[in-house]
């Protein structure tokens, strides 16, 4: 029971057990593979964001890992221990948050934490004490004592995440933590992530959305069909994709075809995107890519209405590994067009 | 490494931040009985406050002692006893059984209804006894079962019975009662935890109820009943249970039959309880 100990690589100024390792991660239902062979290593006090879009199997990831689902082949540890070997230590480690992992729907928002905290082993006085504490630091006092069906969505999501942080757990869970709500809630939602994290406590963070995982994650893993198909940090991911892109678009659509051919001949085919409305996307190496393209089109009489200078986006990443649109949301499309 | 946070009485938690193996070597395996006994607790309190919250939930057990003593009592005394005092003694044991019966069967129900809700899956990633949420809500429902059983005494008193157990017998009958509706609640919560929808579970809790129930001794004298119909009613654990209650009520007698019944509770407990608790594991 003590063999914890995992050799871990020694890039890191200290040595630390992973928050998360797993090799192999399988879970199958019926003939369907929800996840298809996953290896994570998430290392202490990072966020690391799994990406991927509805169905990828991220849930069922999460599910595994927080000992609600049985692992049906590799194996996961969470802090060094086997978590299907050690199902009770582990949950002394974690907290989740999901949609699935909420709050009893019959009982006041006090009430919730300080159940959760007196079934955690902590005395009447105690539970009283951290659930105030709680609904204080999430905001939520003044609809402390009122029933739940008067929360909105976003008091909701502070209840359930101040419900898996009664322990101060060291690893937390966040299921698609901001899915369903408003521009404005996410964002305050995000905030109280950032907050977590100073504290030290190490997060897995799935979501459909390229920004949240921009905006929140150290390391993001992307997740298709129960595997994972990219890995990286946000940089990373986007360096893997070239620089930046030229978006074009011609004064005349009919053009398209014409000055796709054009590019070509610099570019190849493959760097080149259109959209079918006179619109080209052409991925570039360097700045000066930009000129070629353009002095090309030139030379062969293809007028130009308007260019754009674009940096790649992890919308882009998604699209280029994944060869599907990500999650269309009207957050996530705003801030990545600078 | 090892910065052991000062945070509240327990030592399950530890830094934040940087764990070794020597932190997660100081955690539990699994919780002790002291702690499963306290969480159970817990939800227990849980399944009160709910209760209290949604007084409706009582409708089964304060409506139906009442309203099935008076039925059966006045449609079938004359018919079986020759009057509805003769009755009165060998009935309300009977209806007693069945309320425990029924309450027991919402046991299930409620349970399934619960799961169903996202809150059971925190429960299950808390450091929590497995069998806790379970036997939570069951131990609140003892109250149900009480009420139950005493109701149908008051009934039965009100029409005319005087049980000549006295207060002691009627005490032991009632507790004998609330006995068998906890371990049955177990079977129920199985059923709860194996089907589909909180319908479901009424729908199969229902075809194991209503043989058990008539198919006894509750309500007619087993003599009258065919031959191959006696065997079937004699080995039923409910004619224990009613012919254990009648005994200790009607006599005061702590008989065999109370024996009989006390023993086919701890069987139901002893294979429903492990197959509950594993049921509820798997379920998702």
């Amino acid at each position: 029971m003590g063999d914890t100990g995992i050799m871990i690589e020694t890039q890191s100024k200290v040595h630390r057990i992973p928050a998360v390792r797993t090799r192999g991660l399988v879970k199958t239902f019926g003939n369907y593979t929800a996840v298809d062979g996953i290896d994570l290593e998430i290392q202490q006090g990072q966020i690391f964001g799994v990406l991927g879009p509805n169905g990828a199997g991220k849930t069922t990831m999460i599910k595994m890992l927080a000992t609600l689902l049985k692992i049906d082949a590799g194996h996961a540890q969470i802090f060094g221990l086997d978590v299907d070997a050690e199902p009770h230590k582990i949950r002394q480690l974690i907290g989740v948050t999901g949609q699935y992992a909420s709050v009893d729907e019959q009982l006041t928002g006090r009430e919730n934490l300080r159940l959760i905290a007196r079934l955690q082993g902590l005395g009447r006085r105690k539970s009283k004490a951290i659930a105030a504490e709680l609904l204080k630091e999430f905001g939520l006092l003044q609809a402390a004592d009122k029933p739940l069906s008067t929360f909105s969505g976003g008091m909701r999501r502070r209840l359930d995440l101040a419900a898996s942080l009664i322990t101060r757990p060291p690893l937390i869970f966040l299921d698609e933590p901001t899915t369903g709500l408003d521009p404005r809630t996410r964002n305050q939602m995000w905030d109280t992530i950032r907050n977590l994290v100073a504290s030290g406590v190490t997060v897995l963070l799935t979501t459909q959305y390229l920004e949240e995982a921009d905006q929140l994650a150290d390391r993001i893993a992307v997740i298709d069909r129960g595997r994972i198909v990219a890995q990286g940090t946000p940089t990373e991911l986007k360096d893997s994709i070239g620089g930046s892109s030229l978006q074009v678009t011609l004064a005349d659509q009919t053009a398209e075809g014409a000055a796709r051919q054009i590019i070509s001949h610099n570019f190849g085919p493959e760097a080149i995107h259109t959209s079918g409305q006179g619109q080209l996307t052409v991925a570039m190496q360097q700045a000066n890519d930009a000129a070629t393209v353009l002095l090309a089109l030139r030379d062969d009489n293809v007028d130009v209405a308007s260019i754009k200078v674009q940096e790649p986006s992890l919308d882009d990443v998604f699209l280029a590994i994944t060869g599907k649109a990500p999650a269309v949301d009207s957050a996530t499309t705003k801030e990545v067009s600078a | 490494m090892t910065t052991t946070q000062d945070f509240p009485d327990t030592s399950k938690t530890i830094a934040r931040s940087s764990i070794d193996s020597a932190d997660t070597s100081k955690l539990q395996a699994r919780p002790n009985v002291a702690e499963a006994w306290h969480q159970t607790m817990g939800f227990a309190s849980r399944a009160l406050k709910k209760m209290r919250r949604q007084p409706e939930q009582f409708a089964d057990v304060a409506i139906q002692p009442i309203l099935f003593t008076m039925m059966f009592g006045y449609i079938f005394g004359g018919a079986i006893s020759g009057d509805v005092a003769d009755y009165l003694p060998i009935m309300v044991p009977g209806i007693l059984a069945m309320t425990c019966l029924t309450a027991s069967m919402a046991t299930g129900v409620q349970l399934r209804e619960d799961m169903d809700t996202g809150v059971f899956d925190r429960f299950k990633t808390l450091p929590v006894a497995r069998i806790a949420p379970l036997a939570g809500p069951m131990i609140a429902d003892l109250l149900r079962y009480g009420i139950a059983a005493i109701l149908t005494f008051v009934s039965g008193l009100v029409m005319g019975y005087r049980p000549e157990g006295g207060a002691g017998g009627v005490m032991a009958a009632v507790l004998l009662v609330v006995i068998t509706g906890w371990s049955l609640s177990w079977a129920f919560a199985y059923v709860g935890t194996v089907a589909r929808s909180a319908q479901g579970v009424q729908g199969i809790s229902m075809m194991v109820l209503f043989p058990l129930t008539f198919l006894s001794n509750a309500f007619v004298p087993v003599e009258t009943l065919p031959n191959w119909l006696q065997w079937f009613v004699n080995i039923n654990p409910i004619s224990h249970v009613v012919s254990g209650v009648r005994d200790l009520a009607n006599a005061g007698t702590f008989s065999g039959e109370v024996g009989w019944a006390l023993l086919g509770c701890a069987v139901v407990i002893g294979i429903f309880a492990p197959l509950t608790v594993k049921s509820y594991q798997r379920s998702q």
